[in-house]
């Protein structure tokens, strides 16, 4: 399913400021069923705001609203920096 | 309808877009809070009249809300919208609350209840904020493109209200017409497979949707064995036309309402890319050094309010609570009918009602950081700690909740949707200290430390406090390390907009709880002081003239006491402090109204009810001479105190929420095995080094 153009890389890779749109998600099927009905879904585009003061979770903008995710989780959302 | 409501109205909305404050504006007082049958999780209705006068009942659609569940309040509202549950009908009519500033996302719970085949209105609020951010809504493209009313709404300020009313009571009600288009493929696989379900035609089209989204573990865990082959078919049938049959349907709405959005708003001016106040407010909060700092500074502000600014209603209601009790000692004759009530019920209850300030104040700061959007951000910064133990950010909500009182702190556990992590914070959330302990270490400390001044008394406090969090943090590895294995749940956190939190519902929710508490005083503690009353003065001494202290040592509650001597004896408590440890099982404030029954307090020397108690307690002597209340002993039972399970109100909502009798019991064991371990070492182990 993952044919994009650009090459992707893990979401947790993006430093903050830095933008990319998803490519494909690899996570197991009720994690990747939240995270999709919260918006990040195939094509939308993400940006990193921040990495918590410990470093981890990260805080992303995806549509409009912030959502925090932890880098393990968001290393399983291929995206192509933008 | 028979039970003479003209309609019933779901209410459904992401948290955060004004969905509560809706529901207040529509219904004002008449709610009301119950279960929904066989389930634990909260029904929240109300009545309201319709534009005609016809009774309507609202109901609040629990949880943040979608059709694909993960946790026990999303299943409710599931199943309540898909008519599952039996003898509820499904609900007449939905009002869909969006947030008018962030419509891209907003607008996907819209399009998933246009789905339903249930009339819906579309109440579009935060229009300010939206004018604000430069956007302008064309609401005719908006309701011709998703053909159902739009009410736009400020609710905050109540405007719209009236005509969202009118909205859902017009008669007659049209069913949705427009949807997200799937691909036809799978509008063919759901028509298929709904002919196969015992669902009525009109649900059946997304329970299909809902099993086609199923992964092979979901299909085990929720599908009917019968159904399971024909699901697996069709998705096998799906996937080779490359339609991913969980993506698509969530795909196709957010596509369908990204077109609408593309058509409906205009952007004016270009702060696009500009911080707005609540992005300047994050740099700082979640800064690496500020943003502790300043967590840091709201926890430390919210306990000493808790302790300084209370302190004043609280010696006002002791000192009510002494003069109502004198009062009737001058009205009743002597003899046990005033005992009874002036000691057991009035300051009984009153040793009790007088952390109502407290606990209010707790309430109000919790519901500040809650209402401001904070309490998201705490759960931010905190959840790298809080993984360290395998649980995430979302379980410091419930644990900090559980300072004010563990019920409010282990219900709020149900947002966290793994199941077995939910369970390891109801475990640990009543090691936290409550404002029930809150007496008893304001008694040991005063105790301890007579002479000690404001800022040693503090600390002693808090490092109670770290104690119990240090415990239940401790606790929880070890639970998610055997007991309860399970993976790290992933976190999935929103993080709202800072607003500016809305006074008047944080108070109207503070009341609630206070209204709580006092009913709680006005029963089950009155009824265990009269029952403590009772055991404490039965059966009477042969010998009328006998001294107080045989004839507490006589009472049924004294040889109880006795009974548990030689348990507790190696933490360095007496028969007397025994009786008082057998009360607080039953409610931890009790401990110190039984105390003051224990000693008798009844001489008038002192205006405190506390400093009474205190002064008995100092003059007590073990048999051997030497004082009762060393500064060991007050250590020893406060930390028995940090640590014990007593509270039975505690145990019936965890009994409830687990839905056993095992996860209680086992809680109870638990906790207060470690208690007396944790006594025991810190009576034993000061003796060792020579203390007292
Ligand atoms: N500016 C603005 N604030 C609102 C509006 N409606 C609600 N609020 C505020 O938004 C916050 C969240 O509202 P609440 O009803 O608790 O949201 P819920 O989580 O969806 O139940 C509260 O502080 C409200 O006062 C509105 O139309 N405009």
């Amino acid at each position: 399913m993952d044919n994009a153009p650009t090459p992707s890389e893990p979401l947790s890779t993006l430093q903050p400021g830095q933008r990319g749109k998803v490519t494909a998600i690899v996570l197991p099927g009720a994690s990747r069923g939240r995270i999709m009905e919260m918006g990040l879904t195939i094509g939308a585009t993400i940006e990193v705001v921040r990495f918590a003061p410990l470093g981890d979770p990260m805080e992303l903008k995806v549509r409009g609203f912030h959502l925090s995710l932890r880098k393990a989780d968001a290393a399983g959302i291929q995206v192509a920096r933008l | 309808m028979s039970d003479g409501i003209f309609r019933r109205v779901a209410i459904a909305g992401n948290p955060n877009t004004g969905k509560s404050t809706i529901f207040n504006a529509l219904t004002g007082l008449r709610q009301k809070v119950g279960n929904y049958p066989g389930v634990t999780v909260e029904k929240k209705t109300g009545k309201f009249f319709s534009s005609h006068g016809e009774a309507m009942e609202l109901i609040d659609l629990p949880g943040s809300y979608s059709l694909q569940v993960r946790s026990p309040d999303e299943a409710v509202a599931r199943d309540l919208l898909l008519g599952r549950i039996a003898g509820v009908a499904r609900p007449d009519v939905i009002i869909a609350v969006v947030d008018a500033s962030n419509l891209d996302r907003h607008l996907y719970i819209a399009a998933q209840m246009l789905e339903l085949g249930i009339p819906v209105v579309v109440a579009l609020n935060m229009v300010d904020v939206a004018e604000e951010h430069g956007l302008v809504i064309d609401l005719m493209a908006l309701r011709e493109r998703l053909g159902v009313p739009v009410i736009p709404m400020v609710a905050s300020k109540g405007t719209g209200i009236i005509e969202l009313k009118q909205a859902v009571s017009r008669t007659p009600l049209h069913k949705p017409e427009q949807r997200a288009q799937l691909p036809i493929v799978y509008e063919t696989e759901l028509a298929a497979l709904g002919k196969k379900l015992p669902y009525p035609a009109e649900t059946a089209r997304l329970e299909a949707m809902l099993l086609l989204s199923l992964d092979d573990t979901g299909l085990a865990e929720q599908c009917d064995p019968a159904h399971r082959a024909d699901v697996a078919a069709a998705q096998a049938r799906l996937r080779t036309h490359g339609i991913d049959p969980l993506a698509a349907p969530v795909d196709a709405r957010y596509d369908w309402v990204a077109a609408i959005c593309t058509a409906v708003i205009h952007r004016h001016g270009e702060d696009s890319d500009g911080l707005t106040i609540s992005d300047r407010l994050d740099i700082v909060l979640t800064h690496k050094l500020w943003g502790w700092l300043a967590f840091l500074g709201m926890m430390t502000a919210m306990f000493l309010c808790i302790f300084l600014v209370a302190k004043w209603p609280m010696d006002w209601i002791s000192a009510v609570v002494d003069a109502v009790a004198s009062w009737t000692k001058t009205k009743l004759p002597d003899g046990d009918l005033q005992s009874l009530v002036s000691d057991g019920v009035i300051h009984g209850v009153g040793a009790v009602v007088v952390f109502l300030p407290q606990i209010l104040i707790l309430f109000f700061f919790l519901g500040l950081l809650e209402d401001s959007g904070y309490m998201a951000r705490a759960a931010f910064i905190m959840d790298r700690l809080m993984s360290r133990v395998g649980l995430h950010g979302k379980s410091f909500v419930p644990m900090l909740s559980s300072f004010a009182c563990a019920i409010p702190g282990i219900m709020a556990t149900r947002t966290i949707e793994n199941r077995k992590d939910r369970f390891v914070t109801i475990l640990v959330a009543p090691l936290m200290s409550c404002s029930a302990r809150l007496p008893v270490y304001t008694l040991m400390i005063a105790l301890l430390l007579p002479a000690a001044g404001l800022w040693e008394k503090a600390g002693i406090m808090l490092s109670m406090y770290l104690l119990g969090i240090v415990a239940a943090f401790g606790m929880a590895w070890l639970f998610k390390k055997t007991l309860l294995r399970s993976e790290t749940p992933m976190l999935l956190l929103e993080l709202p907009p800072y607003r500016a939190p809305a006074i008047r519902g944080i108070i109207q929710r503070m009341w609630e709880r206070g209204v709580i508490f006092l009913r709680r005083a006005g029963t089950v503690i009155l009824a265990l002081n009269i029952i403590l009353w009772a055991l404490l003065h039965y059966p009477k001494p042969a010998d009328k003239s006998a001294p107080e202290s045989e004839r507490i040592a006589n009472s049924i509650g004294g040889r109880a006491g006795k009974m548990i001597e030689p348990a507790i004896a190696p933490l360095g408590f007496d028969w007397k402090i025994g009786i008082g440890l057998v009360g607080s099982f039953a409610a931890r404030e009790v401990f110190v109204s039984t105390m003051s029954q224990v000693y008798d307090v009844t001489d008038d020397d002192k205006d405190k009810l506390m400093d009474r108690v205190g002064a008995a307690m100092t003059a007590e002597k073990r048999e051997t001479g030497a004082p009762m209340f060393t500064p060991l002993v007050c250590l020893s039972i406060m930390v028995f105190y940090v640590l014990a399970m007593q509270c039975l109100s505690t145990v019936a909502i965890v009994r409830r929420e687990t839905n056993s009798w095992r996860w209680p019991l086992f809680q109870i064991a638990y906790m207060n095995a470690l208690a007396w371990l944790a006594s025991f070492l810190v009576y034993q182990g000061g003796k060792l080094l020579g203390w007292q």
